[in-house]
């Protein structure tokens, strides 16, 4: 039920609605931005961005750079491995 | 697919697990961690995560499955709205198969109530609009993570001046939960994987009672296979590190404070109830969410008249033990006989996301961990 599924949002359809449409692995789907939105944020500069997608609403944006460390962290413990 | 495969890898998964046994033979005594998320559930079952963990560490399945959580009363409830031959009723695909005290919503569907699957709550508003003449009601479950949606949905619906739409709202929330559980003197747990999807709206902060007061570390967790992993190491290493904290294995869509934006909306719109009940755990105090008196226009329990069903569990179902970690679903005497996901009797049998159904999925009918199920030789040297 709380599940999410990354997509990337490629057009802004509509700023005052918050509409945008992002590509789920290479779906497309329309989607409401209200949630990663604000004066700071505006929506055109939204465009590229990794979101995560639930019940058609963009509910965060995925921070790419601690996904990035994340995986490398990972990656050192797996080369540990075979070290071993 | 980007931020899905990665955190799939096998290579990953190996190395983790690897770390994992180390890390649990340093320790050298058993481990009871639980999952809170039914979103954890179905990963874990799906990708057999249990299998493949040492068997020192036994993984309890939580209460966070919004579905499974549903009380009868609740579906009787919104059963009798469906009736009315005005309405349209819209929810979510996975509240179709909940059983009422005599029916789920899709055999009320059978018997000739409209009643319509949505992927949006947004969606009911075009419902609304193509059909002036009826009355559109958003049967609307969840917790946090589905919470912002709706609540936006009224907003909208406001700004549009939409007249003929109203939520029946059953929004719950996690926190409380989780207090009822950690006051549960039958409760014995070492530790949480924390719903990544939840904190993703209200940040990791909201569980810091758990370490400090309950002295009960937290890892919140996203849901692929490498995410689960890695907290489960994550907690090992709190545990023979004798620290106690809350940790963001998430980080890539978990922040500390979580998503203002989304707080606000939830804020707006709805407001805590006194008490809310839950299948198999009871009445919880705060634990659920009703429509303010501002959108008392949008609020299904203000424009119809509700009939307040409250109908007891099931005299054999053991869901409230399953859903404390109490019980394993096996031990149910009902299990896999009188309820199967086909008929269910308990709610943790109806959703993919309950306990009951996925040891039922995944063939684990009797079985019960075995020394074999340790992980594989070469990895533990
Ligand atoms: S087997 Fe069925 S009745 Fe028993 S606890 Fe599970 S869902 Fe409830």
């Amino acid at each position: 039920m709380c599940l999410g599924i990354p997509g990337q949002i490629i057009e802004i359809n509509d700023t005052n609605d918050k509409l945008a449409t992002v590509s789920i692995g290479g779906v497309k789907r329309q989607i409401n931005i209200a949630c990663i939105v604000d004066e700071e944020h505006p929506p055109q500069s939204c465009v590229g961005e990794w979101v995560l997608v639930h019940v058609g609403f963009a509910m965060n944006r995925i921070n790419e750079k601690e996904a990035a460390e994340t995986l490398e962290l990972l990656e050192e413990m797996a080369e540990l491995m075979v070290d071993y | 697919m980007k931020y899905v495969d990665e955190f799939r890898d096998n290579y990953k998964c190996e190395a983790l697990l690897w770390q994992i046994g180390k890390l649990s033979h340093m320790i050298g005594r058993p481990l009871k961690i639980m999952e809170v998320c039914g979103g954890h559930t179905h990963s874990i079952f799906k990708y057999g995560i249990e299998e493949i963990l040492p068997n020192t560490i036994e993984l309890i399945h939580g209460p966070g499955c919004p579905v499974c959580v549903m009380p009868k009363g609740r579906l009787d409830d919104v059963i009798s709205i469906a009736e009315n031959s005005n309405v349209i009723l819209t929810t979510f695909g996975d509240a179709m198969r909940v059983p009422g005290s005599k029916d789920s919503l899709l055999q009320a569907r059978a018997k000739g109530a409209d009643i319509r699957m949505v992927y949006s709550p947004l969606d009911c508003l075009q419902i609304a609009q193509d059909n002036p003449e009826k009355e559109v009601v958003f049967f609307c479950i969840g917790f946090e993570t589905t919470a912002p949606s709706t609540a936006l949905t009224i907003l909208q619906a406001a700004a549009e001046k939409i007249s003929n739409f109203s939520m029946f709202c059953n929004h719950v929330l996690v926190i409380p939960a989780l207090k009822a559980l950690l006051n549960n003197p039958d409760l014995q747990l070492d530790g949480f994987i924390g719903p990544g999807h939840v904190s993703m709206v209200i940040g990791t902060q909201p569980y810091e009672f758990i370490s400090q007061e309950y002295h009960k570390p937290v890892v919140v967790s996203g849901f692929e296979p490498v995410d689960i992993l890695q907290s489960i190491w994550m907690l090992l290493w709190q545990f023979l590190e004798k620290r106690c904290e809350v940790e963001n294995q998430y980080n890539r869509l978990v922040t500390e404070t979580g998503n203002h934006q989304a707080l606000e909306a939830i804020n707006r719109v709805f407001e805590i109830r006194e008490t809310f009940e839950w299948r198999g755990l009871g009445e919880i105090p705060h634990s659920g969410l009703k429509i303010r008196s501002e959108y008392a226009q949008f609020d299904a329990e203000k424009k119809f008249t509700i009939p307040y069903f409250t109908v007891a569990d099931h005299k054999a179902c053991q869901c409230g033990e399953i859903l404390k970690g109490v019980l394993k679903p096996w031990e149910c005497k009902v299990f896999g006989t009188a309820c199967t996901p086909e008929n269910p009797i308990g709610a943790c049998m109806v959703s993919s996301e309950g306990a009951c159904a996925a040891y039922y999925k995944y063939g684990r009918l009797s079985q019960i961990r075995n020394a074999e199920r340790s992980i594989p030789e070469k990895l533990i040297k």
